[in-house]
């Protein structure tokens, strides 16, 4: 079989798609030459065009809405389903029909996330689709326009890399490789989207990154997309003289972005027309946060400017009898933006937990705290020993009250401000001053919209032709819940204990690992196992038992499940099993229980229950 | 003592000398002279024969030019067009003279409405350019028309940043000195002014030009109808 000819890295993003890919034939060594695909997407009825980013954005029109014609793409696509640019402005107007963040309702653990779900509370005749089919028609457009562009090298036959927050857990990761299968994909490899932004760094740097940090560094990834916030850390080490990453930590998945800050100060500018009498309706709200984020743009681009006018045109056509025009002043988006999503804070402060109201819409899990730095000090007092069994970092571990990181990559379009870049910077900075640690470098990145794409595409062509490579592994260790026998005591629960499955930073490739404890599975019956996740507990070993732990320590996440079909065994026999994990090449963690007795060992596959909490009282 | 006469044949002896070699040459440059001539005589034959079938046709189009008006049109055409190189013959009875072909007629093309219209549509749904143009300003304070202004400048401009790539003509700063050498592009560059002599002109520059570098249109599908500017909304 002939290699494939393009490396390609896919940004499956909360809003934003990109695609990007390297020729691998045109590299050489460290000069990897990467294109950015431009992406045919409809921008308005009947016209096609290509941009570099596809709005991640699904639109579903009523068969009457648009000409038969005005629908087709290229390749003709589903009349049914807009994708891009058209269905994000389409749904401006008529939000009912539109399915949006697909990608935080795909790792969200209270829904069924193949169930046809989206737009939530819609009108029964809305065909809904479920978060999984989304990501798979976002998959597809890019297959498609990839194969438009690219008629001899068909994406399945190439080396694709499809990002996923640092912070999903197994199962969503487990999804996103299923969309992928979905659209063909045959060699597919999950990357972690922080890593992805380090990878483009090194890219860019040709080389010169080994200059840049040194052994003993700790970087800082901060991620702030347009739906999302991430966070990692990655250690750089040294294995037989050459610079080694080791990723050693990620966050957890924080709903908080770029368009949380735009619709907050629309929210500013909206309350401040209300006070002179002025309302705006939903429309008017849609074109205010439009011209809010162009005005913010103009702000923290420059120092000078004090306000700056935004015009809320009239829907009607009478621009100008209809318009309203306001302003947004610096010391607004300073208090809203800077002070409400970047505030100084001190690194023992947490982000503020409300107790959620009790009958809550199933909606999704947007973070309570507006607060990113908030959220960055809770991160790295979580982290404080994660750099503890590394070698040469020893002296970091023990008495600091969070981790100090020497150096700091921004990604997501927000840093595109640098007055945030740097109070992020200068706020992590006060909290290592305050522990006498020298402050953190900043590393300069650029085009922060396309560097997870680029990132991708680079570690696409790197695994297959040889390069830098930064280490991680499994981001957590993995547990399940075994309920010790005892005696039952009326108003206690049994005591739960947890078995450890999957160490943490287990590899991908890794030999199997086998817990020794036997569990006895019903034949035929579904078997349901409650499942924890860790991602501070980096000592335990496949097969260790915990009897207790702290309550921020373990986190339970979805169940896991298995059948063993009743071909070779008797209904309803009891047979011992073993669980086996392996980390498998495309990056998605894979449970087995294999039979310890019989003739027919074949192992039987355990899976993640993506069918949120309904699933639990099937 | 008798003078012995010497015989006629002694007598000619020294002529014949002469003259025979003188002869023989002669009959060589003769034999010479008749091959090439013979020769030149085929070449001759054969041109003229070339030329001579011709004859038929170009009396044929003498004829049917004078008689029929489309056929001279045609012919007219390819003369124009310089299709042919070979200067039409025509007969002294022509009734229309051809001007000569020092500047060709232009070829004017209408270019289709589509692109127009699909551009006026991108500054409209972007720039509200339409709904701008459209109103009557009078009754408005410079303030309003201002606010207004600020929507249809940022959505035009954003129009012109993303479908057309467009650069200054000339790269110097307005105001500058500039020489326009001799074979200057007057489409890119217009002289102005006191415009006698011969290149290279001096002057300053007035305005820098723009050039549309790259124009990146929308595709459009076949069926759509690119004359809706702008669809009308209703709320349901």
């Amino acid at each position: 079989m002939s290699s494939p000819r393009f490396a390609i890295g896919i940004d499956l993003g909360t809003t934003h798609c990109a695609l990007s890919y390297v020729e691998s034939a045109k590299c050489e060594g460290e000069e990897v030459e990467q294109q950015i695909m431009p992406v045919p997407q409809l921008t308005a009825p009947g016209s096609v065009e290509e941009r570099t980013l596809l709005p991640s954005f699904l639109y579903l029109p009523h068969p009457d809405e648009f000409r038969a014609g005005d629908l087709s793409l290229p390749w003709g696509g589903d009349p049914g389903r807009v994708s891009g640019e058209l269905a994000r402005r389409q749904g401006s107007t008529t939000p009912i029909r539109l399915v949006a963040s697909a990608k935080s309702w795909l790792c969200h653990p209270d829904v069924d996330r193949k169930a046809a779900i989206l737009p939530p509370d819609v009108p029964a005749e809305i065909d809904q689709v479920s978060p999984f089919d989304a990501t798979v028609h976002y998959l597809t457009h890019l297959r498609e326009a990839w194969n438009g562009q690219h008629p001899y090298a068909p994406l399945h036959q190439q080396e694709v890399t499809v990002t996923v927050p640092a912070s999903f857990d197994p199962a969503a990761r487990e999804l996103t490789a299923e969309a992928a299968r979905a659209v063909g994909i045959e060699h597919l490899v999950l990357l972690e989207e922080p890593q992805a932004a380090l990878y483009s760094w090194v890219n860019d740097s040709q080389g010169r990154w080994r200059h840049e940090v040194k052994v003993g560094d700790i970087i800082l990834v901060v991620d702030v997309g347009g739906g999302t916030s991430d966070f990692s850390l990655i250690a750089v080490t040294e294995e037989d003289g050459a610079l080694e990453l080791n990723r050693v930590a990620v966050g957890e998945h924080i709903l908080l972005g770029g368009d949380n800050m735009d619709l907050t100060l629309a929210h500013v500018v909206r309350q401040k027309l209300k006070a002179l009498g002025v309302d705006l309706d939903r429309w008017q709200l849609q074109a205010l946060t439009h011209g809010c984020r162009q005005a913010k743009e103009a702000l923290l681009a420059d120092a000078e400017l004090e306000s700056v006018p935004v015009v809320v045109p009239s829907r009607g056509a009478k621009l100008i009898g209809g318009s309203i025009r306001t302003e947004l002043t610096r010391a607004e988006v300073t208090r809203t933006l800077i002070d409400g999503f970047f505030p100084e804070c001190a690194a023992a402060d947490r982000p503020a937990q409300r107790a959620r109201g009790a009958l809550t819409k199933v909606g999704l899990p947007f973070a309570q705290d507006p607060a990113v730095t908030r959220h960055l000090a809770a991160f790295l007092a979580k982290q404080a020993g994660a750099t503890g069994d590394l070698e040469g970092f020893v002296e970091h571990a023990h008495w600091a009250s969070f981790l100090h990181p020497t150096a700091v990559l921004f990604n997501g379009g927000v840093f595109n401000a640098t007055v945030l870049r740097e109070r992020v910077l200068s706020v992590i900075n006060q909290w290592l001053g305050a522990e006498d640690a020298p402050p953190a470098r900043l590393l300069a990145a650029r085009d922060l919209d396309l560097a997870v794409a680029r990132g991708a595409a680079f570690y696409a062509h790197v695994r297959r032709h040889g390069g830098v490579r930064i280490r991680g592994g499994t981001s957590h260790s993995y547990y399940v819940g075994v309920e010790r026998s005892m005696p039952a005591i009326p108003g206690m629960e049994p005591e739960l204990h947890a078995l450890c499955l999957v160490p943490f930073g287990l590899e991908e490739g890794s030999e199997p690992l086998t817990a020794p404890q036997e569990f006895g599975l019903v034949v035929g019956e579904p078997v349901r196992f409650r499942f924890f996740g860790s991602s501070v507990r980096r000592e335990d070993r496949a097969g260790e038992m915990l009897e207790e732990w702290s309550a921020d320590e373990l986190e339970e996440m979805e169940e896991i499940q298995t059948s063993l079909p009743a071909e070779h065994w008797k209904q309803g026999e009891v047979v011992p099993v073993h669980l086996q994990a392996v980390v498998s090449e495309v990056g998605t963690l894979e449970l087995t229980a294999i039979p310890t007795v019989g003739n027919d060992r074949t192992p039987w596959k355990v899976s993640f229950n993506t069918r949120g909490a309904s699933g639990r009282s099937e | 003592m008798t003078d012995a006469k010497p015989s006629l044949s002694d007598r000619l002896k020294p002529v014949l000398a002469v003259v025979i070699p003188l002869l023989s040459k002669a009959w060589m440059w003769l034999r010479k002279a008749t091959v090439v001539v013979a020769r030149w005589s085929v070449v001759l034959a054969r041109k003229t024969w070339v030329v001579l079938r011709r004859l038929p046709i170009s009396l044929y189009s003498l004829y049917r030019g004078l008689a029929d008006a489309d056929y001279a049109r045609t012919l007219t055409d390819l003369y124009v067009a310089g299709s042919s190189s070979l200067p039409l013959t025509v007969g002294p009875g022509r009734s229309k003279p051809e001007p000569a072909p020092a500047a060709p007629a232009a070829v004017l093309q209408t270019s289709g409405p589509d692109s127009a219209l699909l551009l006026l549509s991108l500054l409209q749904k972007e720039g509200r350019f339409i709904d701008f143009l459209e109103e009557e300003v009078t009754g408005y304070t410079d303030q309003e028309v201002g606010a207004a202004a600020r929507v249809v400048h940022a959505g035009c401009r954003r129009v012109l940043r993303q479908h057309l790539s467009i650069a200054p003509v000339r790269e110097e700063a307005e105001g500058s000195p500039i020489t326009l050498m001799k074979g200057f592009d007057p489409a890119s560059v217009r002289p102005t002014g006191n415009v006698v002599g011969e290149p290279p002109f001096t002057g300053s520059l007035v305005h820098r030009g723009w050039r549309a570098v790259e124009v990146r249109l929308p595709q459009v599908a076949s069926s759509h109808d690119v004359h809706i500017l702008a669809a009308a909304e209703v709320e349901l």
